[in-house]
């Protein structure tokens, strides 16, 4: 590696791949990829988090993985050849998860696997990685991960706070069996909230507010 | 060494090279986690046993609380005639592999039999496995110790249709065959799972909107394996 090559490990440019993607970038709000996943599982904290992480664990070493061997790697199978990254990496989160959090493996079910199909996935790998070093192709990896993360929490905090009237599991408005707390004065969840297109309507009010704040954002 | 990124020797050669290295790497993980994922699956199976006897428990107090309940000695293992197998263990009796083994006949079935001693009462367990419309369903279903109506009962699947069939796997579906008889006068007599709403009278229960495959596939499944056990439930009482 020559002089002129070297740089810092987090300069302007490699922050800004992290920061990109949460906000002007944003792998859901903004290129609206990876919706199905955001719809399904974002009832509770929970598995937002535990999805968010998978999503990150494969997308990160997989930017990495692509990124290494993007030299190696030929033209005409380089498709083929991120996905099997891809899938292969999803089968040993799955795998993991089953074996070290078996109650979430079977609340996610499919959408771990699904993850295969997430087009963040296959959009950084064929996008960023394959034209990138790998430590910059793993920051990207972050950033997209971190970005898709941040709007699947923020949706199922609605979701599951005014949905089943908890947060990550503690009942915050009581119980709604026992009826007490806000339950006992007749206060009642809704079960729309917990149907996937409320989802669609959260997300909705998120793009909302991130194009009002960043005008740049609005298309004409 | 120069190589040619393009031609074809080069790409056969990447990718068998790429499909070895990713296969030896998921066959090691899935050989590593396997044992892990065993064990899980038994603590699921015997909070799936606990369940239908209504005792709660979690991960971790799963085996602690099935070894406290349930009399390991006499569990057993029925032929599809009702009549005891000598020397077998219930608990590793795998029914879902025999339901879906094609070679084998339905005669040759087994039928594991769990037996409860609850605060001195007896109550038995016994399994279930039937086909949904998606894929397969199975339950567990608690005798009461007169050995004539249901304790109570547990369904899963593996991917019916969410909001539909599904809900068999909730309460409100599972509850409604508690107290439920299984056989009158010493003779088996079948649960019909019905859709005019009349499931509060006996041998009947309601069955799931929108959900009539999974529903009927629920009836059949108890229909073909209480029969079984029906037998020896009424052997049993004659030797009392």
């Amino acid at each position: 590696m020559s002089e002129k090559e070297k740089e810092p490990l987090f300069s302007k440019k490699n922050k800004k791949l992290i920061t990109d993607p949460l906000s002007e970038n944003n792998p859901v709000t903004v290129q609206v990829l990876g919706i199905c996943s955001t719809l399904a599982i974002t009832v509770s904290i929970e598995q937002a988090v535990v999805m968010s992480l998978s999503v990150l664990v494969v997308v990160a070493l997989g930017n990495v993985v692509v990124s290494a061997l993007r030299n190696l790697i030929p033209d005409r199978i380089r498709i083929i050849v991120q996905l099997v990254a891809a899938a292969s990496l999803v089968i040993i989160v799955n795998e993991v998860l089953k074996a070290f959090m078996p109650d979430m493996a079977e609340k996610l079910s499919v959408f771990v696997g699904l993850i295969i199909t997430n087009c963040i996935l296959m959009g950084r790998y064929e996008a960023f990685a394959m034209a990138n070093k790998p430590w910059p192709s793993f920051l990207d990896g972050i950033g997209n991960s971190l970005g898709y993360g941040w709007i699947l929490i923020v949706v199922s905090f609605f979701r599951e706070l005014f949905g089943a009237g908890k947060l990550a599991g503690f009942e915050i408005f009581g119980n709604s069996i026992d009826k007490t707390g806000l339950y006992a004065y007749g206060y009642m969840n809704n079960n729309f909230i917990i149907l996937a297109p409320f989802a669609l309507f959260c997300v909705a009010i998120v793009i909302w507010i991130q194009r009002s704040v960043n005008k740049n954002l609005i298309e004409h | 060494m120069k190589y040619d990124k393009n031609s074809n020797s080069y790409t056969f050669i990447f990718a068998i090279i790429l499909v070895i290295v990713v296969g030896a790497a998921l066959a090691a993980v899935a050989v590593g986690l396997k044992p892990i994922q065993d064990a899980n699956g038994v603590i699921k199976k015997k909070m799936d046993i606990l369940g239908a006897l209504s005792i709660e428990s979690t991960r971790k107090n799963a085996n602690e609380q099935y070894d406290k309940y349930i009399v390991e000695e006499e569990c057993i293992v029925l032929d599809a005639n009702g009549s005891p197998i000598a020397g077998s263990d219930a608990f590793n009796v795998d029914i879902q592999k025999e339901f879906r083994d094609k070679t084998l006949p339905a005669e040759k079935r087994q039928y594991p039999l769990y037996v409860a001693d609850i605060d001195g009462e007896k109550r038995f367990v016994l399994p279930l496995v039937g086909k949904g419309l998606w894929g397969p369903i199975w339950g567990y279903i608690a005798i009461k110790s007169d050995m004539t109506s249901i304790f109570g009962a547990k369904f899963d699947h593996k991917g019916e249709t969410p909001g539909l069939g599904a809900e068999i796997k909730q309460a409100f579906f599972y509850d409604q065959f508690a107290s439920e008889a299984i056989s009158e006068n010493g003779v088996y007599k079948q649960i019909k799972i019905v859709k005019d709403g009349s499931g509060t009278q006996p041998f009947k229960v309601d069955g799931i909107t929108g959900g009539t495959i999974t529903s009927k596939g629920v009836e059949e499944m108890l229909d073909r394996t209480l029969k079984v056990y029906v037998t020896y439930f009424e052997t049993l009482k004659k030797q009392q």
